[in-house]
């Protein structure tokens, strides 16, 4: 049965690469890891998973390139417009109470929603109060994200999400051009602290107002999604907001009676008093 | 999770399928025993309205599938847009944001595949009308676990495509008209 053989190679695999550099791909959500390994095999040309995971053993410089097929860095600016849409209308109201804020943007890819959370707190006054972290285990994305450039042909699709999640400023605004790349103004990310952390393997390390974690559990398992949203809970301050991708839920999660519906249709959750 | 159902349908279709599916769930009885996932290629705007449009015309239950969501029998699960659709060995759904495939999220492919190593013989697998080859690799991975191999003769779909490139990929699938099919998944449930 060559496709038993190849769940055992996925397994073991998955473990050489746990033991070797820590990195936990073991728990997430095998249907697309499996697709994803078997992208990698194809692009590296070897026979067999084993042959990879031979190479990727003995090969620290494999690590990073494989690391490019296990995760997925697909995203945008302003993804979802609505999701930020109802941020600005109907979070960031209860926030402005506060004399200061953290915000923690998890699995924050090449920082796409990074910088959108920070031109939306800019446009509603609250950027000067908050403090943002930005967090990802892929370290070509978190040098991606620290950079804040992309190139031009992708400005248009977040030009026009901007402009329906309300924004009340041009997005031209926020970034110069330059050889057919967007470079957004580094004053964007003046309180933003970038960090390598995994949402299997990591701890908490702040209190924060508001977290958003979106399409990154999406990935995990039904009990690696239990660990990450326990994270949050932890980590969120009392009445602190939790914001999940379009398609993802708390709703066959351990943590459900923890939070409360805050705007269901976005996926914004509230905790709960304790 | 021993409750999972053992077999389950995989259905593909791209241009001319909303049609195609009018004439297919509706003749599938309120107690068919097996899960159905579908993946249906349509413009992203026009998605949402999937569920509530066949769920009013079907005697099955209709939804669009969740990330994690239980899979459970007799009820039909539509691929959201944008995202592919896998199944989980568990009996587990899931979706992921991975980059289009063949310039298709969801993909057929995608849906076809994990279903394939999720059911083995259990599975089977149906390509309808449509203008592109997604599903065409899809449907071999079903045949090749042991599944059965079904394609919409292509002759009278409403676009050729698909059903020809799927039959190309998989010589060993059965050509049946589309007013036929429900009958012969009718006729498997009895065997
Ligand atoms: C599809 S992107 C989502 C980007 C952005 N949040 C969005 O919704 O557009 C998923 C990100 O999660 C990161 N990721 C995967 N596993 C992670 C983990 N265990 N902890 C933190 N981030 C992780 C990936 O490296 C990738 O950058």
């Amino acid at each position: 049965m060559p496709h038993q053989t190849e769940d055992i190679e996925i397994g073991l695999l998955l473990e050489a690469l746990y033991q070797r550099y820590h990195y936990d791909f073991r728990h997430y959500a095998r249907a697309s890891i499996k697709r994803r390994l078997l992208q990698a095999r194809s692009h590296f040309n070897m026979p067999s998973l084993t042959a990879l995971q031979e190479r990727v053993l003995h090969d620290p410089e494999m690590l990073p390139r494989l690391l490019g097929f296990l995760t997925v860095q697909v995203s945008e600016m302003f993804r979802d417009p609505g999701y930020f849409r109802a941020l600005r209308e109907q979070v960031l109201p209860h926030l402005r109470t506060y004399p200061s804020l953290k915000v923690w943007i998890a699995g924050c890819s090449a920082g796409e929603e990074l910088y959108s959370m920070a031109i939306l707190f800019r446009e509603e006054g609250l950027f000067d109060r908050t403090l943002f972290y930005a967090t990802d285990i892929n370290p070509d994305a978190l040098r991606a994200a620290e950079a804040g450039i992309y190139p031009l042909d992708r400005i248009r699709k977040f030009t026009e999400n901007h402009q329906k999640s309300g924004g009340r400023s041009s997005l031209s605004d926020y970034y110069t051009a330059d050889y057919g790349r967007a470079v957004f103004d580094k004053s964007l990310r003046a309180n933003v602290v970038f960090s390598d952390h995994s949402l299997v393997t990591d701890a908490v390390f702040a209190e924060m107002q508001l977290i958003s974690c979106r399409n990154v559990m999406i990935y995990f398992d039904r009990g690696l999604q239990d660990r990450a949203v326990g994270l949050f809970r932890e980590s969120l301050a009392r009445h602190g907001f939790l914001g999940v991708g379009s398609k993802e839920s708390l709703r066959f999660s351990r943590h459900a009676a923890a939070f409360s519906e805050f705007v269901p249709e976005e996926k914004i959750y509230r905790k709960r008093e304790a | 999770m021993s409750s999972a159902p053992d077999r389950a349908v995989v259905i593909g279709a791209s241009a001319g399928g909303v049609q195609a599916l009018l004439a297919l769930l509706p003749a599938l009885p309120a107690d068919f025993p097996w899960p159905i996932f579908i993946v249906l290629h349509v413009p992203a705007d026009r998605s949402n309205v999937l569920a509530p449009l066949f769920e009013a015309q079907c005697g099955l239950e209709v939804k669009e599938a969740e990330d994690k969501e239980p899979v459970r029998s007799g009820v039909v699960y539509f691929a959201p847009s944008d995202y592919h659709l896998l199944v989980e060995e568990n009996g587990d759904l899931a979706l992921s944001s991975d980059e289009a495939i063949n310039y298709s999220r969801p993909s057929i492919d995608v849906l076809f595949e994990s279903a394939a190593d999720a059911y083995g013989e259990g599975l089977i697998g149906v390509i309808l009308t449509g203008a592109n080859n997604d599903g065409a690799a899809g449907l071999k991975a079903v045949h090749a676990a042991g599944g059965v191999a079904l394609v919409q003769d292509p002759t009278a779909a409403y676009a050729r495509t698909m059903p020809q490139a799927a039959r190309q990929a998989c010589n060993a699938a059965l050509v049946l008209p589309l007013e036929r099919i429900a009958d012969y998944l009718k006729g498997l449930e009895r065997e």
